[in-house]
């Protein structure tokens, strides 16, 4: 419990990990929103990551980021939106070389995550996408052990 | 699989849907090489590394710390490096499960870390690193260190030190590098050595250094590393799902062992 307070006091203060401009109140609530979700991740032994990207997505678009990810360690990516404008959102996740992975989902409308075990290490890619609603502010991050 | 459990969890907390994911087209390269990448999702932690590491079963950690670096260094992306390398230390600490390490340690984060002229955010880091190795919260000080790395860079960011946030990563790589494959080379299997396929963390890593200022680039310390790192990309670029060889381990181990005592060393930085 205070890990997680410490992690939401230090959102408080600390919007963007890695950038100066400050994060909007939207992105704010996205990652609160999703550290939510991660809660029952965290219960089960998973470690989740401070980092985390955030940011609009139109409807049919998608965010894809780089992740770097090692054999032998499970994964799960969740993302939320900031609000309920999203009404359905989806986690992928592609290999190196574009090709789409199968992986365990979770989805509840504004909010989804994806659970990944590799079998090689390297480069992977996940994409976050506004499936259906109005274009609105996400937030990505994820746990593993 | 472990990951059901969590998902059954999440099914009680919320009324969510599970299942697995039919699979979307795939990505063109385009697509790949437009990818958001940044430093705090696209570089994995220490922590990671280790993690996947100790699935075969728990390496000896405490064979791998190192005697404790000077905390005098001047030059401003020496102390950079050296304080990522620092952190990569209580990662190791912290899987060794040493609450004295890991207190000292954060001392030596803290004592590297206002020599950069860090805010009090960070410095109150230190006392959280303490409380939580006294009380053995491990997973708590995963994301503590994590956490203390990323304000670290913040504060960085915040001072005009950009071009230095980047070092911190490479020391924090290069050092979690150094541990890994030692440890594998002691116990040598090829699943354990797959850990060390990471060509993209640092083709990213070493693209950033790139784009830092030419007076940064052109430091001596900083220079020598980042050419050393064209090499090593190599060294780590094995063919997927297929791991190296014990003598691809102990090159790269040698390789990234010359870098360290580069980093750590008192006499050339300017």
């Amino acid at each position: 419990m205070k890990r997680r307070i410490a992690l939401l006091l230090g959102l408080a203060l600390l919007a963007a990990p890695l950038s100066v401009r400050a994060e909007t109140d939207e992105e704010v609530e996205a990652h609160k929103q999703v550290l939510d979700l991660t809660g029952a991740f965290t219960n089960e032994g998973f470690k989740l990551r401070d980092g985390h990207w955030a940011g609009e997505i139109k409807p049919s678009e998608r965010a894809l980021i780089a992740v770097n990810l090692y054999a032998g360690n499970q994964y799960w990516f969740s993302a939320s939106a900031a609000n309920t404008k999203a009404k359905k959102i989806a986690v992928d996740l592609y290999d190196e070389t574009g090709k789409p992975l199968t992986t365990e989902v979770y989805n509840e409308g504004e909010k989804a995550s994806a659970g990944f075990s590799p079998t090689a290490s390297g480069q992977y890619f996940v994409a976050v996408s506004l499936l259906e609603g109005e274009a609105t502010t996400f937030c990505l991050v994820y746990s593993y052990k | 699989m472990t990951v059901r459990s969590a998902i059954g969890a999440m099914v009680l907390l919320a009324c969510g849907s599970v299942g697995f994911a039919a699979e979307p087209a795939p990505l063109s390269q385009e697509q790949l090489a437009k990818a958001i990448r940044i430093d705090s999702l696209t570089i994995p932690t220490p922590g990671e590394l280790f993690a996947a590491l100790e699935k075969p079963g728990k390496p000896d950690w405490a064979s791998q710390y190192r005697t404790p670096i000077p905390m005098t260094y001047r030059n401003r992306a020496q102390i950079a490096l050296n304080l990522g390398g620092l952190i990569a230390d209580g990662f190791i600490a912290v899987e060794a499960q040493d609450s004295q390490q890991v207190k000292n340690i954060g001392t030596d984060i803290i004592k590297l870390a206002k020599a950069l002229g860090v805010s009090e955010n960070v410095l109150s880091r230190g006392n959280s690193i303490n409380e939580f190795a006294e009380n053995s919260e491990w997973d708590a000080l995963h994301e503590e260190l994590e956490a203390t790395q990323n304000e670290v860079k913040t504060s960085m960011q915040s001072h005009r030190d950009q071009d230095l946030v980047i070092l911190v990563s490479l020391g924090g790589w290069i050092r979690g590098t150094q541990a890994v494959s030692a440890s594998v080379m002691k116990n040598y299997d090829e699943q354990s050595a797959k850990v060390l396929r990471q060509p993209a963390v640092v083709n990213f890593i070493h693209a950033r250094i790139n784009d830092i200022s030419m007076d940064l680039r052109s430091e001596p310390l900083v220079k020598s590393v980042n050419e050393q790192l064209a090499a090593v990309e190599k060294l780590v670029a094995f063919q997927s799902g297929k791991g190296p060889s014990l003598d691809e381990v102990r090159k790269l181990h040698e390789a990234v062992t010359k870098m360290m005592e580069e980093i750590q060393s008192k006499g050339d930085a300017k």
